[in-house]
């Protein structure tokens, strides 16, 4: 077979910029950015997409995305988001947060975007730990799990139970998609991307405000390699944050 | 011929944003500010603007940060302990030199204090307030007229240094009811060539305050302080009978206004005093201060404070003239003869010597 029949099946997202990026070995940023970026590709949005970045890992998501992006401060994505598609309602918004910054510090400013319905798209990435601070307690770490601040295990009675940030936001009315996926295996992979897909679909047809959980592997802070990491996203994750569409209003 | 219409001093601020070509205001209530987004929820929607009351004052600075991000005038507009909240957002705006008005109708402090007519946040809207090495242009208006202008200049100096903008009143500069002549805004927009539209036919652009790369952080600092030098130009100040004043009263915003009458009280009684009224509290102007204390016998400050100007003041005399200070905590607004009075005695103090 000459080499100009083979047919090129894959290939970096134009979105994306040819760069190394600084996420560590089995961390799930880069196939949940790449499948973020083949979505901005899909419905040709590049050239109007208005990032914002939020504080933690995600944040050098300005450096791999060929997208403008402005960068929030810890929690505030989802305000800065607001103030920019107020401003500029024809272009494409999106949100990147992880746990910390959706879950804890940013509760308020995510629950009121959410409420009022902006327009945006808001992706959620739950490792279930601070990352970038080096793997402290979130909101969602598990019951039990041990972190850099939870040295004798996540105590409910002390810290309360991890917060399901997908099913608390899809009870509000402003809401139109909420549903949590991961990128653990092939099958739940293809499942994210539709997930994105229909996140998309809201906001470029007007629908309203799309919020995709992700559940994502730490293997650094987790203490687990890449593999280890993979399988308890699947079992132990999995198993307390259900995987799952809770709101589609317009489906 | 320019309108003139009778208006609150805070509803002359949102009409000098309006008339500005801001179309974007985020703001939460909090007495004594709450004519502003009040007008501005009646305003702004009808011209296709944007008024959103937010969850809270730290939403509200991140939402103006989104929306000038985007190169559109946007405003907020709080009072002390809201202002509080808003420093993170009014640092970040800073750092990612992005434009933006905030109006901080004081109330008075600490905590939750009262809503008195204070000069308390001094010290908190020239020093930059929120964290890291960074100043905030600030703009002192005294009377309604001045909330218009000064709120139009705002925007102007905020476009053009690419950094937030404060303009510090208090509940009497908010509250008093005068009239206002609303000179119409003839600038063309400026042209922002780091604004996020969307990358289409242009490289990427970025808005960010992070720099982790060695040596990346000390060049922005150094950037960005050698603008704050650059804003130095901007100093604007009010002198009244200070030609041969032999003592010179330093006052802003509403001590800077009822002060002007205990000066003309004190000139019937044949003291020769006069007044140096700070427009921009920063930049200061110093070089005015400087030139007041080596004409005249003393200086004297007077705030509704216990003493925040006054350590500017002293700064820019340097020890060549003896500086007065009389402060009034919240509580009451002093009459121009209760000021009168304190001036008095401090006239007599120095002579007696």
């Amino acid at each position: 077979m000459s080499e100009t029949a083979l047919k090129q099946a894959f290939d970096r997202p134009k979105a994306l910029r040819d760069v190394p990026t600084h996420f560590c070995p089995g961390c799930h940023h880069g196939v949940i950015h790449r499948l973020v970026a083949e979505q901005i590709d899909a419905f040709g949005v590049q050239g109007k997409t208005i990032g914002v970045a939020s504080v933690g890992c995600s944040v050098f998501l300005y450096d791999y995305f060929d997208v403008d992006v402005v960068e929030a401060p810890h929690g505030r994505a989802a305000a800065v988001a607001t103030g920019v598609k107020r401003a500029r309602p024809d272009n494409f918004v999106f949100t990147y947060q992880g746990d910390g910054d959706l879950a804890a510090i940013g509760t308020a400013e995510i629950v009121h975007a959410a409420n009022r319905g902006e327009k945006i798209t808001v992706v959620f990435v739950n490792n279930a730990v601070f990352g970038m601070t080096g793997g402290q307690m979130a909101p969602t770490t598990l019951e039990g799990q041990v972190t850099t601040t939870s040295p004798y295990g996540r105590k409910a009675e002390e810290a309360g139970l991890p917060i399901r940030m997908a099913e608390m936001l899809s009870t509000l009315e402003g809401v139109g998609f909420a549903a949590r996926v991961a990128v653990n295996d092939i099958k739940n992979l293809q499942k994210a991307k539709k997930a994105v897909k229909r996140a998309f679909e809201y906001q470029t047809n007007g629908w309203g405000f799309s919020f995709i959980e992700f559940l994502s592997a730490c293997p650094t802070n987790w203490k687990m390699s890449a593999k280890q990491a993979n399988e308890h996203v699947g079992s132990q994750m999995a198993a307390y944050f259900p995987l799952g569409t809770f709101k589609d209003v317009r489906g | 011929m320019a309108k003139r219409v009778l208006v609150k001093g805070n509803e002359a601020i949102a009409m000098g944003a309006i008339a500005a070509g801001c179309r974007y205001y985020f703001g939460y209530p909090i007495t004594p500010q709450n004519d502003i987004p009040e007008y501005m929820s009646a305003h702004l929607p009808p011209i296709g603007g944007t008024f959103l009351q937010a969850e809270s004052e730290i939403a509200s600075i991140n939402m103006l940060l989104g929306a000038a991000s985007t190169g559109a005038r946007a405003m907020t507009s709080s009072s002390s302990p809201g202002i509080s909240l808003k420093q993170e957002g009014i640092s970040y705006l800073a750092g990612s030199e992005i434009p933006g008005v905030i109006v901080n109708m004081s109330r008075s402090g600490p905590g939750l204090g009262g809503i008195h007519p204070s000069q308390g946040d001094y010290f908190q809207a020239t020093r930059g307030g929120g964290h890291g090495d960074y100043r905030t242009l600030v703009l002192a208006p005294s009377t309604a007229q001045e909330n218009y202008d000064l709120t139009v200049l705002a925007f102007d100096l905020a476009d053009k240094y690419r950094n937030p903008v404060m303009i510090l009143g208090d509940a009497l500069i908010g509250q008093i009811k005068e009239p206002v002549e609303l000179k119409p805004y003839r600038k063309n927009m400026p042209q922002k060539d780091w604004a996020l539209t969307g990358n289409e036919g242009r490289d990427k652009r970025l808005l960010k305050s992070l720099y982790l790369a060695d040596g990346e952080l000390t060049e922005q600092n150094w950037k960005l302080a050698k603008k704050y030098a650059r804003m130095a130009k901007e100093v604007r100040f009010e002198e009244y009978e200070t030609d041969d004043a032999e003592m010179v009263l330093v006052a802003f915003g509403s001590v800077g206004r009822i002060i002007k009458t205990s000066v003309d009280i004190l000139r019937e009684k044949g003291r020769k005093v006069g007044l140096l009224r700070p427009i921009t509290l920063y930049p200061f102007p110093s070089l005015a201060v400087r030139r007041a204390a080596e004409k005249a016998d003393s200086l004297m400050v007077l705030e509704l404070n216990t003493g925040q100007m006054v350590e500017d003041v002293r700064l820019a005399v340097e020890g060549v003239a003896p500086v007065d200070f009389y402060g009034r905590p919240p509580g009451s607004i002093p009459t121009p003869d209760e000021l009168a009075k304190e001036v008095d005695k401090v006239w007599k103090k120095r002579r007696a010597k």
